[in-house]
């Protein structure tokens, strides 16, 4: 096959400006899915960090491991646990929309966007069902 | 790449306001991108108000009363006025669609009309698609045969046939491509929706004996997988068409080719 090639644009008086996009374009729910998505999945990166330092401390002792807890136990410790149990649901919710993407399935025009609005209800109740079944195990908020 | 921004001579400022005509009652406010090679100035915003008692309904129709009786620099590309040809493909209320077929009362006012995104400029309204055009060539969108040509046609069954609707409609107009983020960032090397649902076109065509030899070509990380079903594609189609639906076909002819 062919490769690609586009011939440069033939001696423009002034270089060419670029015209805007992501400035002017207007957000679309699948498009914005779709960057919370990859925004998600960065900051999945930092909690797999978070979760190897409790399990680091874990291992080290009684010592490092009431530290780990110290700061979880904060409110800046509990709303990073709260956006990374977020960022898990969506982007695992997000994982199996793309999944029945890649087979075919819910591409038409209504099916996309309920698609698409399911996995963000679903991640947001998912994840306060996660916290209030946490806090009930817990026997409420310490 | 991703850039949130746009390069310094891209940044657009604001633009004059052009008088309003004596004597119109029912005027609608237009909000045109314009860039005149040959001025030196950045890109501007110009403000121009339609008289729509004078006026068709469609933008197109606004955009040509502007250049007969306002403004006659105003640069775009327009040829059929029926949806078919594709050349008044632009951005309009946000979305990439045909100024022809898009009605000025389904849009918001003031009405807000730029290039299709993410474009070199050659003037106002007329983007530069050249690589836009050289993607759709590198497909080699023409039917591949190695055994003899019969005496007359190559022929296809009705269902045949049938597996080409949805594709064949596509009139190259560039909305979809240039809708795509992905295609934003890298369409040096991704090759966006269009020429994608044109490469489907043909590894769908029973006549086509080059279906392996389509495949390998997309077989690239940027060529064909650089699609993350963002689906700002099918949503701007003014043909109805679902680009992401047929590029997700690709990707499943890829799998099943292997298994």
């Amino acid at each position: 096959m062919a490769e690609l090639k586009a011939e440069p644009a033939a001696g423009p008086r002034r270089t060419r400006p670029l015209s805007p996009h992501l400035q002017i374009y207007r957000p679309m729910l699948t498009m914005t899915m779709s960057i919370v998505h990859r925004i998600t999945g960065a900051a999945l990166y930092f909690g797999i960090l978070l979760l190897a330092w409790w399990l680091v401390s874990a291992a080290s002792g009684p010592n490092a491991y009431a530290n780990v807890e110290w700061f979880m136990g904060t409110l800046i410790g509990r709303a990073v646990l709260f956006g990374y149990t977020f960022a898990l649901l969506h982007h695992m919710l997000g994982g199996i929309r793309h999944l029945i993407w890649d087979t075919l399935h819910g591409m038409e025009p209504a099916e996309r966007e309920l698609l698409t609005i399911a996995t963000l209800v679903g991640s947001i109740s998912l994840t306060l069902v996660v916290w209030l079944v946490g806090y009930l195990a817990m026997g409420g908020p310490r | 790449m991703v850039e949130i921004t746009l390069p310094k001579n891209s940044r657009v400022t604001e633009g004059k306001t052009w008088p309003r005509t004596s004597h119109a009652t029912h005027l609608t406010e237009f909000k045109v991108y314009r860039w005149n090679p040959d001025d030196g100035e950045n890109p501007h915003v110009d403000t121009y108000f339609v008289d729509r008692d004078d006026c068709g309904p469609m933008v197109l129709d606004a955009l040509i009363w502007i250049k007969n009786n306002v403004d006659p620099t105003l640069t775009f590309r327009r040829s059929c006025r029926e949806g078919v040809c594709g050349s008044c493909a632009m951005n309009i209320d946000g979305t990439n669609t045909l100024a022809c077929t898009k009605a000025i009362d389904d849009n918001k006012t003031p009405l807000k009309i730029y290039p299709l995104p993410h474009q070199p400029v050659v003037k106002d309204l007329v983007p530069d698609l050249k690589n836009f055009y050289a993607q759709y060539a590198s497909i080699e969108p023409w039917l591949h045969t190695v055994t003899p040509a019969p005496e007359k046609e190559w022929k296809q069954s009705h269902t045949d046939r049938t597996k080409l609707d949805g594709m064949y409609e596509c009139i190259l107009c560039a909305c979809c491509s240039t809708s795509c983020p992905s295609y934003w960032w890298n369409s040096d090397r991704y090759l966006g929706p269009a020429a994608l649902l044109q490469a489907n076109r043909w590894v769908q065509d029973s006549r086509d004996e080059a279906t392996g030899e389509r495949l390998d070509n997309l077989e690239d990380p940027f060529r064909l997988y650089r699609c993350h079903t963002i689906m700002n594609c099918s949503k701007a189609c003014p043909k109805g068409l679902n680009p992401a639906k047929e590029i997700a076909t690709l990707k499943k002819a890829m799998v099943d080719r292997q298994v």
